[in-house]
């Protein structure tokens, strides 16, 4: 058993409820207990960083300054986007223009963990490889990380940020069959989506051609903005295009739990827009 | 040939550094930053361009582009700049400080989501998503022509959708501290 603080972020208490599920049901069946950050607030995400800096890092800051409080070494963050402001927050706090904010970091702030980085260290796919039950043979799946895990890596302290590995070492280990693509990390559009729809969707679209292109069956994400992206925007994407894309949309650890043979995992996945299960059947799982 | 009188303003860049610092001056215009940017068929100024004229001084020009609001933020130039010019970062300040000066947003949507956002934030301490959306439709003035296109019931079949789901919460949830949070985001 270990103990990890855990910062889920706005989105995973509401349209990612179902992202929030499979990680708990995941960490659960790989003996990892996750400690919420007490009273956590949102990470101030794009909306502060673009138009208010300061609560941009302060923001994030009381979010660290609470973790601290929490004796454990390290602190997974399931979203992309708030691991990233809690980076930002944390190197800037902890940089020679500290001072102009008004806190400091603690000594015991924990380390800021990706979720998927953290799943994918040697150690926990190992964990994951002697739990697989039902492995994803068959499987074609393309690894769609988007922006925020791994740029700008002055702050992220990613070391593989134009080819991330950790969704596709997963993925091998659940026995599916990640496909090389050239798209792994660029830009889903985010919230465009909702204040440019055009963009979004042009953005959008093009990933998807390429992932059909390339004979993906999925397209695996660990990312909540990405998914509901992909997925809640799917239909009107097949419009805009003027083409069929019906690509299911999972999150890698939904797949970590079909894998595990966790009962619950495909009522995670029936909460998505695009039906992933001809997909499966189609892989006969 | 038709020649322009430019009046440069070069505390602009001057100010920008002491608040950054962003390294702007480094910038010796490979234009990689360009020919990353997964937006530029959306914007009217490329990325370098927006370096060039800061340098230059151009202020009213750089706030008054689409190209600092239709930014999404990817942070694909900043990471492969050859020469460490924090290039989104710059694009932020360029938008907060449009913001302080009310210079009008060409992008008020972007703006206005920004803003709706925030609210939210304000308000309960984290963003409580089933109301951000009615929100922002308001905040952009959208609501008229949601009404008049009927697009709105795409927005209620969606949000149909995500109810069903267990994807929707109707209420939000206000964090004990949420006196602390509206203080951090009141305007400094």
């Amino acid at each position: 058993m270990m103990n990890v603080t855990y910062y889920p972020g706005c989105s995973l208490e509401g349209t990612a409820r179902d992202y929030a599920d499979s990680i708990r049901g995941v960490c659960a069946s790989l003996g990892i207990t996750l400690e919420e950050v007490p009273d956590w607030n949102c990470c101030g995400a794009t909306a502060a960083h673009s138009i208010h800096h300061r609560a941009s890092i302060e923001l994030a800051g009381r979010n660290l300054k609470l973790a601290a409080r929490v004796p454990n070494k390290d602190m997974v963050v399931p979203c992309p986007l708030c691991y990233n402001r809690l980076k930002t927050a944390s190197h800037v706090l902890g940089s020679r223009e500290a001072h102009q904010y008004r806190m400091a970091l603690d000594a015991s702030t924990p380390k800021i963990w990706d979720l998927a980085n953290f799943l994918a260290t040697d150690d926990m796919l190992g964990k994951i490889k002697e739990r697989v039950k039902k492995p994803l043979e068959g499987l074609k799946v393309v690894c769609y990380y988007g922006c925020q895990a791994s740029r700008p890596p002055s702050v992220t302290e990613s070391t593989d940020w134009e080819n991330p590995q950790s969704l596709d070492k997963i993925m091998k280990a659940l026995g599916a069959k990640p496909i090389l693509w050239p798209y792994k990390t660029d830009c889903c559009g985010a919230s465009l989506m909702l204040s440019r729809p055009d963009m979004g969707s042009r953005l959008v679209g093009k990933l998807f051609d390429m992932a059909r292109r390339v004979g993906a069956q999925a397209m695996v994400v660990s990312c909540q903005m990405c998914q509901s992206n992909l997925d809640m925007y799917q239909e009107k994407i097949e419009k805009d295009w003027g083409r069929p894309i019906a690509l299911p949309v999972p999150y890698f650890t939904e797949l970590i739990g079909l894998a595990l043979g966790i009962e619950e995992a495909t009522s995670w996945m029936s909460r998505h827009f695009a039906d992933p299960r001809p997909a499966l059947r189609a892989a006969r799982i | 040939m038709q020649q322009t009188v430019l009046n440069p303003d070069f505390s602009f860049l001057e100010k920008a550094e002491a608040a950054g610092p962003f390294y702007a001056a480094q910038c010796f215009q490979c234009r990689k930053c360009t020919n990353g940017c997964p937006a530029t068929f959306a914007m009217d100024l490329y990325p370098d361009q927006v370096i060039r004229l800061a340098i230059l001084g151009q202020k009213d020009e750089v706030l008054r582009s689409k190209t600092i609001w239709v930014c999404a933020s990817c942070e694909t130039c900043t990471t492969r700049c050859p020469n460490g010019v924090r290039i989104a970062e710059l694009m932020d300040y360029f938008k907060e400080l449009a913001v302080r000066e009310s210079i009008p947003s060409p992008e008020p949507q972007v703006l206005a989501l920004h803003q709706a956002f925030l609210e939210t934030v304000q308000y309960a301490g984290r963003v409580f998503e089933g109301g951000l959306v009615p929100l922002y439709t308001l905040r952009s003035g959208q609501m008229f022509s949601k009404i008049r296109e009927g697009s709105w019931r795409d927005d209620l079949r969606m949000a149909w959708r995500l109810y069903k789901k267990d994807r929707l919460p109707l209420v939000p949830k206000v964090i004990e501290g949420k006196e602390e949070v509206r203080d951090l985001l009141r305007s400094s």
